[in-house]
């Protein structure tokens, strides 16, 4: 649909010329580019450096060779046969998968009962969930050591699992996008006999993929670079997140061959930003939507 | 049914488990406290405390609803919130910095407790009472009832998981935080004992944890001023209609997806004294090379650049989607009007997004003081001389390192503190000078 001030623009732009809709507010120059290509191989260079370094012996790191080295196979077969980083990326990938759903779920049952239920104290329980937006989990995570040992899930997978598996940022971002729904909709549903729940995941759930896309993404980034707590609450190598596994190819302050480290560092990283870039459109428009408020 | 059964039964045991270990944990406050001498003054204490906050919230309250309807109601309302307030810190504690024993500097602290308490309690209910006393001029969306579905177990139900698991993990914890606080506790030893504020007086006049703080405030500043400046400049270049601009876009945005922690690992390869590339680009072109992680007035700066790298794509990305709110007409007219680029920038571009700057400073700041601990700990481990050793990292070095947990857990109340003492004031000032665009 366009409106009369968009066709009023269209005509100025023909009149004045331009050939795109958008105005361009810096006069485009060939130093535009050259910022952006400089600011892109800058931000690029570590992990491109990374990556060739996990091909390379330890005398040809220090040799500062800018090409494949010799040793990616002996790295290879360091890093998943010996370090065995390959069972911390299943434990990641269980524990980063397991509280992504388990997240989402929660949020949009949560978002369900904020928006489209009236029922008494719902202002107290809104209160109660929005102050633990003001909680960050590091400052507890003494206390929530002791209790989570208390309960005896010491060196579990649960420890890692159900004390993320709800959030106020969750329930929020699912509130906020019911709320610019059309009311419409739900009374229709309504009229038409739909539980709740039919409404929520025939109705609700195909209008809000770019918004689960969004949650998903924050939530699988967030739980996949977990560190301070994995450490804590997990003893042994059995169980642990690959965040922390990674320092079993640190080696000593002096030892480390950092082809390894490198190899681990660039195969940590990789899930999450595979996530982040098959995602990306969701991500950038669920949050265009929840921005403004 | 036999797996009912064993649920409910491990159910029952969890929970009897739990309930136990809350109601010991109160109480074995207590009896490690030594009542000396004859206290008139102690038993008289809580009821002069919370008089005084009774007519103080009375005051305050009665100064909010003059001249408004329901006044006598409000004011009552402010007299009980006052008490309570003043009492809520005071009497978990039981008055013990009143004690004859202390010192003027626990006297000193708990009078700033009792105000703590107070504002915590009155402030909110200000509001409610505000809200809820008055008649209501708008209905929110939501509850105005149109399309809302009835049903009195439902939304409970709905709700339910949310709600345990923020008690049971975000709630509980914090309280029992608090609790830790006053104790000497170690780790695995069963047995702690109740020391009043000590392990809070005692920080007042720790170097190490002085030191800590400065070097905290001192580097997120820096990542907040230098990552925003370097993201709002690159970002409003890759959104200018340019050949290519998508491309960009993703190349500038990944960051957002590495790890604090493996950040650490990479900078640890780029930074390292020995064989590090940056010290060889440094050497080659101009002949000197810097002791990045072994000199401590320079580490903090290692943290710094690797924090800034992380965190630079998630900077980004939200400029990008803020940039599209800025209105095209006022640019094009002031293009018109003979405004210049960098004019139209600094005049238009930057107050526009200052909405989407005031959010990033808030995320950068807690990312700063929390987030930056997997970077430390694979880059520098807190050194070299605790030159690097941030306010969190010196919680898990006192509470898991040193086996402090009442010390660590004093030094975690006073980060929380800190950290919304620091939000609330950028709400304060943002207040006057964040414009929220149409």
């Amino acid at each position: 649909m366009t409106t009369p001030t968009q066709v009023q623009d269209t005509l100025e732009n023909m009149l004045v010329g331009r050939d795109t809709a958008r105005f361009s507010w810096i006069p485009r120059r060939w130093y535009t580019h050259l910022v952006l290509i400089v600011s892109c191989a800058v931000i690029g260079f570590p992990l491109f450096y990374a990556l060739l370094v996990s091909t390379q012996t330890n005398s040809e790191v220090y040799a500062y060779r800018f090409l494949p080295g010799s040793a990616l196979a002996d790295n290879w077969n360091f890093v998943f046969n010996i370090a065995h980083i390959g069972n911390y990326m299943i434990n990641s990938a269980l524990i980063a998968v397991t509280v992504t759903f388990g997240k989402v779920l929660l949020s949009l049952m949560a978002g369900l009962a904020f928006v489209y239920f009236k029922f008494p104290g719902k202002w107290l329980v809104f209160a109660f969930v929005l102050v633990t937006l003001m909680m960050p989990t590091e400052i507890l995570i003494l206390s929530l050591f002791r209790f989570v040992n208390s309960l005896g899930w010491g060196n579990t997978y649960l420890a890692l699992i159900v004390p993320f598996i709800a959030s106020a940022t969750g329930a929020f971002l699912f509130r906020q996008h019911f709320a610019n729904i059309p009311a419409e909709l739900s009374e229709a549903a309504q009229l038409d006999g739909a539980t709740p729940i039919q409404f929520l995941f025939r109705v609700l759930v195909p209008m809000s993929w770019n918004t689960i896309g969004a949650l998903t993404v924050i939530q699988f980034v967030y739980v996949w670079n977990f560190y301070l707590w994995p450490a804590l609450i997990i003893q042994g190598q059995e169980r642990q997140v690959i965040q922390v596994g990674l320092r079993t190819l640190a080696g000593g302050d002096v030892s480390t061959s950092y082809g390894p480290l490198m190899l681990g560092a660039v195969v940590a990283s990789l899930p999450p930003l595979i996530v982040f870039l098959l995602l990306q459109k969701q991500f950038m428009s669920g949050f265009a939507l929840s921005r403004d408020k | 049914m036999p797996l009912a059964y064993f649920l409910r039964t491990a159910l029952y045991e969890q929970c009897s488990a739990f309930s136990l270990q809350l109601v010991h944990n109160w109480y074995e406050i207590h009896p490690s406290r030594l009542h000396t001498g004859d206290d008139t003054m102690n038993t008289l204490l809580p009821f002069i405390v919370g008089a005084i906050g009774a007519l103080a919230g009375a005051a305050l309250f009665a100064r909010s609803f003059r001249g408004k309807q329901r006044a006598v109601v409000g004011t009552a309302i402010g007299a009980g919130a006052g008490a309570i307030g003043a009492l809520l810190l005071m009497l978990p504690l039981d008055f013990c910095m009143f004690d004859p024993e202390r010192k003027t500097a626990d006297v000193i602290f708990g009078g700033i407790l009792i105000v703590v308490g107070f504002a915590l309690v009155t402030l909110p209910t200000r509001a409610l009472a505000l809200r809820f006393l008055l008649p209501r001029p708008t209905i929110m969306r939501g509850e105005s009832g149109a399309g809302a579905y009835r049903g009195a177990v439902l939304p409970w139900l709905l709700l339910a998981p949310t709600l345990i698991v923020l008690a049971l993990f975000l709630y509980y914890p914090s309280l029992d935080t608090f609790r830790l606080s006053t104790l000497l506790s170690r780790l695995g030893a069963p047995r702690t004992a109740f020391v009043c504020v000590d392990n809070y007086t005692r920080l007042a006049v720790d170097s190490d944890y002085i030191n800590s703080l400065i070097i905290t405030l001192a580097m997120s500043a820096a990542i907040v001023v230098i990552g925003l400046t370097l993201s709002l400049g690159i970002a409003t270049l890759a959104f200018q209609p340019i050949k290519g601009a998508k491309i960009y876009r993703t190349l500038l945005i990944w960051p957002y997806a590495i790890s604090p922690a493996v950040a650490g690992v990479i900078f640890l390869l780029l930074f390292n004294p020995t064989g590090g590339i940056i010290n060889y680009f440094l050497d080659g072109v101009f002949g000197f090379k810097i002791g990045w992680l072994n000199v401590p007035a320079v580490a903090p700066w290692a943290v710094i650049i690797a924090s800034i790298w992380k965190s630079i794509g998630y900077n980004v990305l939200f400029y990008l989607a803020g940039l599209q709110n800025v209105p095209n007409d006022l640019l094009e007219a002031s293009a018109i009007d003979g405004a210049t680029a960098w004019q139209r920038f600094i005049r238009i571009v930057v107050p526009m997004l200052s909405p989407i700057t005031f959010f990033l400073v808030i995320t950068n700041m807690t990312y700063a003081f929390f987030d930056t601990f997997g970077t430390i700990d694979y880059l520098t481990g807190g050194g070299p001389l605790s030159s690097t050793t941030t306010m969190m990292y010196r919680i898990y070095q006192v509470g898991i390192q040193n086996n402090d947990l009442g010390k660590a857990a004093a030094e975690s109340i006073l980060l929380f503190v800190i950290v919304i003492g620091l939000t609330a004031l950028q709400f304060r000032t943002s207040e006057r000078q964040v414009t929220y665009g149409a």
